[in-house]
Formats: C-alpha cells, structure tokens, sequence
C-alpha cells in the first residue's frame, strides 16, 4: 500500500519535509498505526510521538487515529489549527 | 452559499450588500470580519509586525463548505458567505469574512457566531507571527474548543 503524506505549519518545519510518498509495511492499518510508524523514524519524527498535540486529515477530512488508511490516501500531519 | 480562499482583500460593503441584493424574503444580514491585531510580544515592547497565514490548499474550501453546509441544516439560511485570506498580512487587515442572511436576526446571529466558531477548530489554517527574532507559530487556543464545543448538544 502506497500513500502521499503531507506535512504542515510548524510540523512542516520541524521534519523539513512538506510531503512524501510512502509505501507502507502490512503492519500498518490505521491513521494512528502510521503516526507511530513514522515516529518511529526517531529525532524530529518524535515530534508524531503519543502525546504530542497533531491532528490528522485522510483525504481533506479531519479524522481520528481509529481510521483505517487505504491504497493511494492522501494522509496529512498538522498542528492544531489557527485560523480566523 | 459560497466560500473563497484567497490572497487578495475584500470589500465588507460588497459582500454584505450582495447577499440581499435582488431579494426580498432576506429580513437580516449579519456578518463578522476577522482582522490582524498588533499583539505586545510577551515581555518585550515590541509588537507583532506582520503575520503570514498558512492553509492545506483543497482541504481548507471542503471544511469551510462542510461548515457552511452544517449551518444551513441548524437554521433557516437564506445565504452564507465565507472569505477566509492567506499569505502575508499586515496589523490592521482583514484575515475573515463571515456574512448570513436570513429572515430574522435570530439566525442570522446564531449562525454567523457558529461558523466562525467551527472555522477556528476546523479549518485547515495556521498564523505565524513575525517579532524580532524571527517567524513564530501562534499557538491554538483552547477557548476556541469550548467555543467550538458549546454548538454540540
């Protein structure tokens, strides 16, 4: 399975990388199993660790960990938002 | 109903007056505008100079739609408005937009309130101020989350 994860605002920063296609181990199911996956990356990936304050979108919809992630996904990583 | 992303400005008279232009079953247009405050940084004298606004390009007009598609379900809308700017802005410009029109102020008010309050929590945007050591990431705030969370009975 194969997905475009993008990156945003100070997240973006912090990994230096704004987007990136990954093809993903069987392993991972969920939103929440990528997290982990690429926080296991280590360093300025920890910043996805358990605890930290991200929000995620599948396809341009915000969505929680539990959701499943499919073939050719746009998966994106961002700090909580402020706008207005 | 319609929403932009966009650079440019926009003209409050404009957007407020089209929204009943042509129409007489429209007895209210209430409307927001979100603009840059010049912030004191904390501990410092110096203050905010100028802001650079991020968004998630595609997913930022499907969230502002889905809002505004949410308040013409609460209430009786007989149009909504949303102008939401990015890149830089300057203290003093306006960030936001939120017109509706209505037949009575009732809505009118209570939706204009909602779509903002679900803009700040949902839409993909995120500010980062200039000071003098250089660019920084304002933080979210969770006043926006209860204000968010009090739409949800």
């Amino acid at each position: 399975m194969s997905v475009k994860v993008l990156y945003f605002a100070s997240l973006r920063e912090t990994l230096g990388y704004s987007h990136e296609t990954l093809t993903l181990p069987a392993a991972v199911a969920t939103l929440g199993d990528l997290r982990s996956h690429l926080a296991k990356r280590g360093g300025v990936w920890e910043s996805l660790g358990e605890g930290r304050n991200v929000r995620a979108a599948i396809n341009q919809e915000m969505v929680g960990p539990e959701v499943a992630v499919a073939d050719r996904d746009e998966v994106a990583f961002f700090p909580p938002v402020t706008g207005g | 109903m319609s929403v932009s992303v966009q650079e440019a400005d926009f003209d409050v008279g404009v957007e407020t007056n089209a929204l009943s232009a042509g129409r007489l079953d429209v007895g209210a247009v209430a409307t927001f505008v979100g603009l840059v405050r010049a912030d004191k940084l904390s501990g410092e004298g110096s203050e905010v100079s100028a802001m650079t606004l991020e968004h998630y390009p595609g997913m930022t007009e499907k969230s502002l739609e889905t809002i505004v598609a949410e308040a013409t379900t609460r209430w009786r809308l007989q149009g909504v408005r949303v102008i939401h700017r990015f890149g830089r802005l300057m203290p003093g410009d306006r960030i936001v937009f939120v017109g509706v029109a209505s037949a009575h102020r009732g809505d009118a008010f209570a939706a204009c309130e909602f779509v903002m309050d679900y803009l700040k929590t949902r839409a993909p945007f995120w500010k980062k101020e200039d000071t003098p050591e250089g660019g920084r990431w304002v933080d979210a705030r969770d006043a926006d989350d209860s204000a968010a969370a009090r739409w949800e009975e």
